[in-house]
C-alpha cells in the first residue's frame, strides 16, 4: 500500500537555526493522522516542505508517491492544504476568494463550495476584511476541500473556531475521511488527536520521539497514581508531574510496579487508584523524559 | 491567466489614480500652453543664462515657445517622474506584498508553479504601465488637438516610447528586488526611482559624471534631446533594457529558491 505521505531524514536548517532533524515519518494512504507538538517543535516547518513553501536542507519527501521537490504540482492539485493563520487578500469578497482558488485548481468546484459554505455557516459574500478571525478560519476551509482532495494537511486547524464550528468541520472531515481521503492534522490539543486519529506521532525540538497508534503512544508503563492518605513519593524513580493537594497525591509513576507497592504498604493510604494516563500525561511524560535526559 | 487577472484585480485601484492624476497634470500642462507661449520666449532667454541649472534639466537645449520644447521638459518631467514612481511602487510590491500580507502561503498553497506565477504578475506589471502609458498619450493627444496646436507626432511618440521603456527598465529592477525582500519596502524602489532622476542630472551638470548616462535610464529618455534630435541613442537603451533583464532573471531565479514563511 503506498504511504500518503513519506518523509526520510527530512532536515531542515534555517541557517543555524534547528527547524526539523532526520524526521522520518509514514502516513498511510485513508489514515487520520495526528502530528503532535508544542509550539516551536517543528510542525508546521514539516507542513511548509510538504506544501513546498519552504526547501528542504537535506533528506527526501513524498506525498502519495510523489516526490516534493520534483512534482509540487502534481502534488498540489490533490492536496488541501489548511494553515494556522488564514490570511488572505483583504479587499476581496470570500467568494472571490473561493472562485479564484478554484480556478488555480483549474476545476469547477462551485457545488461543493456553497454545500461547505452552507454546512459552516460562511457568507461568502462579505468582504474578507470584516471577517472575523473564525469566519476567514471556515473561508480557510472551504478554499482546503473544495476541491475534493485526496490528502488534507491541517496546521492548527480548529484555532478560532467555535465548540460548535469545530464539531461540524470535525464531521466534514470524518466524512471526507470514511470517503478515503487521508487527513494530517498537526495540533497541540491532544483531546482533538486522541478523539479523532488513528495514529500520530510527538514532535520534540525539531525530532520524532514516538510514533505510532493513538492507543499504543498511550499504552505506556507509566501510570497515573493517585493516593489519599499520607504519602510521599520522593525517592522513588521515574515520578514526574506530582500533584499534592491537601491529602491528596497524584503523580505519573513509571517506575517497577512492585517498588511502589512496597512503598505504599508503609504509609497508611485510605484511597488509591492506578488508571493509564491519557494523551496528554504521555505528552508530558514524553516531554519531561526528553527535558531529564538533557 | 489567473494570476494575471488576480493582480490587475489587486492594482486596479492605484492604476486608476495614478493614470487620472498624470492625465490630469498633463492636460493642464498642454491647455496652459497657449497663454504661455508669448511669454516662454522671455523664459527661454532667462533659462539660457541660468547655466548648470538650465543644463541639468536639459533646458538649455530647447525653447519653451515651441510645443515639443515645452512638451518635453514639462510633460517629461511628469511622465519621466510620476511615472517611475509608479513603476517603481508597483514593481518592488509585486512579489514582497505576498509576504509581507502573509498572502504568499495562499497562493503557493495551490497547484501552480513559482515560473507561473512570477510570470503572471510580471505581465501583470507590464500591461499596467502599458495602459498607464497609453491612457496619458491619448490625453495628451486629445489636449494638443483641443487647444488648436499641431500635433507633433513623431517627437510625441518618441518621448512616450522612451519613457515607457525607462518605467519598464525600472519595474523590471525593482520587481527582481523585491524577491530579495520579506516585507513591502516601499521605500527602495522609490529611492531608487529618484536617485535614478538625479544620476541624470548630475550627468548633465558634470562631464566627468557622463557615464551616469550609461546606469540611469533618464539617460536615454532626456525629452530635451529626443526632440531635439528627433531619434533615440540606441546604446543606452540596449543598456537600460539589460538592465531590466538582469534585473526579472535574478527575481526568478531568487524566488524560485526562495523559503517563503
Amino acid at each position: 500500500m503506498m504511504n500518503a505521505i513519506q518523509t526520510d531524514g527530512l532536515t531542515k536548517f534555517y541557517g543555524r537555526s534547528r527547524g526539523i532533524i532526520e524526521l522520518d515519518l509514514e502516513v498511510h494512504e485513508g489514515e487520520f493522522y495526528g502530528f503532535i507538538g508544542p509550539n516551536g517543535a517543528g510542525k508546521s516547518t514539516t507542513i511548509r516542505i510538504l506544501m513546498g513553501l519552504i526547501h528542504k536542507t537535506r533528506g527526501s519527501a513524498r506525498i502519495l508517491g510523489k516526490d516534493i521537490s520534483k512534482e509540487k504540482e502534481q502534488i498540489l492539485s490533490v492536496t488541501g492544504y489548511l494553515p494556522s493563520e488564514a490570511v488572505f487578500y483583504p479587499d476581496m469578497r470570500g467568494r472571490d476568494l473561493i472562485r479564484l482558488s478554484a480556478d488555480l485548481r483549474r476545476k469547477d468546484c462551485r457545488k461543493t463550495s456553497s454545500d461547505l459554505c452552507e454546512r459552516l455557516q460562511l457568507d461568502p459574500s462579505r468582504r474578507i476584511s470584516e471577517l472575523s478571525f473564525g469566519n476567514r478560519k471556515k473561508l480557510a476551509v472551504v478554499c482546503a476541500l473544495q476541491h475534493d482532495p485526496q490528502i488534507c494537511i491541517l496546521d492548527e486547524p480548529t484555532g478560532g473556531l467555535d465548540p460548535l464550528m469545530q464539531r461540524e468541520f470535525f464531521e466534514i472531515l470524518k466524512e471526507r475521511n470514511k470517503k478515503g481521503m487521508t487527513v494530517f492534522l498537526s495540533s497541540h490539543i491532544l483531546s482533538e488527536v486522541q478523539r479523532f486519529c488513528s495514529r500520530a506521532a510527538i514532535i520534540r525540538e525539531g525530532r520524532i520521539i514516538a510514533s505510532g497508534s493513538v492507543e499504543e503512544l498511550t499504552r505506556t508503563n507509566a501510570k497515573r497514581v493517585t493516593v489519599r492518605g499520607t504519602f510521599d513519593p520522593s525517592g522513588l524513580p521515574d515520578v514526574r508531574d506530582l500533584q499534592i493537594s491537601g491529602d491528596m497525591v497524584s503523580f505519573l509513576y513509571g517506575g517497577d510496579i512492585n517498588l511502589l507497592l512496597s512503598r505504599l504498604s508503609r504509609h497508611q493510604i485510605m484511597d488509591l487508584s492506578l488508571s493509564e494516563p491519557d494523551l496528554e500525561e504521555i505528552f508530558l511524560h514524553y516531554y519531561t523524559e526528553g527535558d531529564e535526559k538533557e | 491567466m489567473t494570476i494575471f487577472r488576480h493582480e490587475l484585480r489587486q492594482g486596479r485601484l492605484s492604476l486608476i489614480i495614478w493614470t487620472v492624476s498624470i492625465a490630469f497634470l498633463f492636460a493642464v500642462c498642454i491647455f496652459l500652453f497657449p497663454e504661455m507661449k508669448g511669454e516662454m520666449d522671455q523664459v527661454s532667454d532667462v533659462f539660457s543664462t541660468m547655466g548648470n541649472f538650465s543644463a541639468a534639466f536639459g533646458m538649455d537645449q530647447v525653447s519653451f515657445g515651441t510645443l515639443t520644447g515645452f512638451y518635453a521638459v514639462e510633460c517629461g518631467n511628469i511622465l519621466g517622474l510620476g511615472g517611475a514612481l509608479y513603476a517603481a511602487m508597483c514593481g518592488i510590491s509585486m512579489l514582497s506584498k505576498e509576504e509581507k500580507g502573509h498572502t504568499a502561503e495562499f497562493l503557493l498553497s495551490h497547484p501552480v508553479s513559482r515560473t507561473r506565477i512570477l510570470s503572471g504578475k510580471l505581465a501583470a506589471l507590464y500591461f499596467q504601465i502599458l495602459v498607464l502609458n497609453a491612457a496619458v498619450l491619448i490625453i495628451s493627444i486629445v489636449s494638443i488637438y483641443a487647444v488648436g496646436e499641431d500635433i507633433p507626432w513623431k517627437e510625441i511618440l518618441l518621448l512616450h516610447l522612451a519613457y515607457s521603456l525607462l518605467q519598464i527598465e525600472i519595474a523590471s529592477i525593482c520587481f527582481g528586488i523585491s524577491a530579495f525582500l520579506r516585507k513591502g519596502s516601499l521605500g527602495v524602489g522609490l529611492g531608487l526611482a529618484i536617485i535614478l532622476y538625479f544620476f541624470n542630472i548630475i550627468a548633465n551638470i558634470s562631464d566627468s559624471a557622463e557615464f551616469l548616462k550609461y546606469i540611469s535610464p533618464y539617460g536615454y529618455a532626456e525629452g530635451t534631446e529626443i526632440v531635439t534630435n528627433i531619434s533615440l541613442d540606441g546604446m543606452p537603451v540596449l543598456l537600460g533594457m539589460l538592465y531590466g533583464v538582469i534585473g526579472v532573471c535574478a527575481g526568478y531565479i531568487k524566488y524560485n529558491r526562495k523559503d517563503v514563511m
